[in-house]
């Protein structure tokens, strides 16, 4: 990743930013844990959400419609926001590598921040480093998180810390360089053009696999044909 | 009831992520699909960060939130650490609550 070429020793670069992500992840987590509590559900509930899904957003989700009464709606809703670890999956495959014990481990690390940390990084043995790195670190933090929250009940709101603000942020940051490349930049800011404008109409989830409609943008007819496809340097947004 | 429901979300998402996994291993996938897949997960993971970036649920999320997000985005735009984009953003959109901006 970007950090990572412009400040040497490359690993403390890493460990650093994965200990950043790592605070935000038991803060949220930590929410996470105490929301669940307040709505009544017992006490082993967050625990066994955190193991066992293991995808923040989905688990919120969940939470909210379980103690709602519909726990069917809980899964299918999560399901459905969880679908885009599919294509994840697919990006990731080569970095996870062909062996059965690091697919079946590995695979249950998957979430956006570790697919962002992981396609930042440009060097393919650090990308696996980064994948299991960040993968670990964010699966621990986020457990810690939720018991804790469980244990100190009101765990704080995590929007007085901005925290809300951070995750969006952080992402940027890792998709920054990928959107270097023109390609990219135009699919993806029109995938997530398509996403925002479809979240009202469309059931959680959807709108952001809609995004790949983004893609499109690739099979317009180049104007230039026999040119390179990326000038990034000078074409950066605005 | 409860713990099913919290298996069957959890070994479902297992799947899912194993699956892309097993696929994008198994089917011989062509350079162009390879080349494709990164901007794949670009795209979906631009439209995570805008979705949580200007909305809660439907609604929008708020001058905070967008405001911290937008500092953040500036500072990656200009290269600056992860590190700084993230407590820059949490920063800004935490002051702003405590100054009773919403």
């Amino acid at each position: 990743m970007r950090t990572l070429h412009r400040t040497p020793p490359a690993g403390r670069a890493l460990a650093r930013d994965a200990a950043a992500i790592a605070a935000a992840m038991v803060a949220v987590g930590a929410s996470f844990g105490a929301i669940t509590i307040a709505y009544g559900l017992p006490t082993w509930t967050p625990f066994l959400l955190s193991t066992v899904v293991f995808a923040g957003g989905a688990q919120f989700l969940a939470v909210g419609l379980i103690a709602a009464g519909n726990p069917v709606a809980a899964v299918v809703a999560g399901l459905l926001l969880n679908t885009r670890h599919l294509p994840f999956g697919l990006a990731v495959a080569e970095t996870i590598g062909p062996r059965w014990r690091d697919r079946i481990v590995g695979s249950h690390l998957m979430t956006d921040e570790t697919v962002a940390f992981t396609l930042a990084e440009p060097d393919p043995v650090r990308r696996r480093r980064t994948y299991w790195l960040i993968g670990v670190t964010l699966f621990a933090s986020w457990n810690l998180g939720s018991a804790l929250g469980v244990v100190l009940g009101a765990a704080g709101d995590p929007s007085a810390l901005g925290l809300d603000a951070a995750f969006p942020a952080g992402l940027i940051a890792l998709i920054m360089p990928s959107l270097g490349d023109r390609r990219t930049r135009v699919a993806a800011l029109s995938g997530a053009a398509v996403a925002i404008a479809l979240t009202p109409v469309l059931p959680a989830g959807l709108p952001v696999l809609c995004a790949l409609l983004g893609l499109l943008t690739l099979f317009r007819p180049r104007r230039r044909p026999g040119e390179p496809a990326a000038r990034p340097a000078e074409e950066l947004p605005c | 009831m409860l713990i099913a429901a919290i298996v069957a979300l959890g070994v479902g998402t297992y799947a899912i992520r194993l699956g892309g996994v097993l696929l994008g291993d198994r089917l011989e996938l062509s350079d162009g699909v390879r080349r494709v897949l990164p901007i794949a997960a670009a795209s979906l993971l631009a439209a995570a960060i805008g979705t949580a970036a200007l909305l809660e649920g439907v609604h929008f999320a708020g001058i905070a939130r967008v405001s911290g997000v937008a500092v953040g985005a500036i500072l990656a735009w200009r290269r600056a650490p992860f590190v700084v984009v993230v407590l820059a953003a949490a920063g800004t959109a935490a002051l702003l609550r405590l100054a009773g901006v919403g």
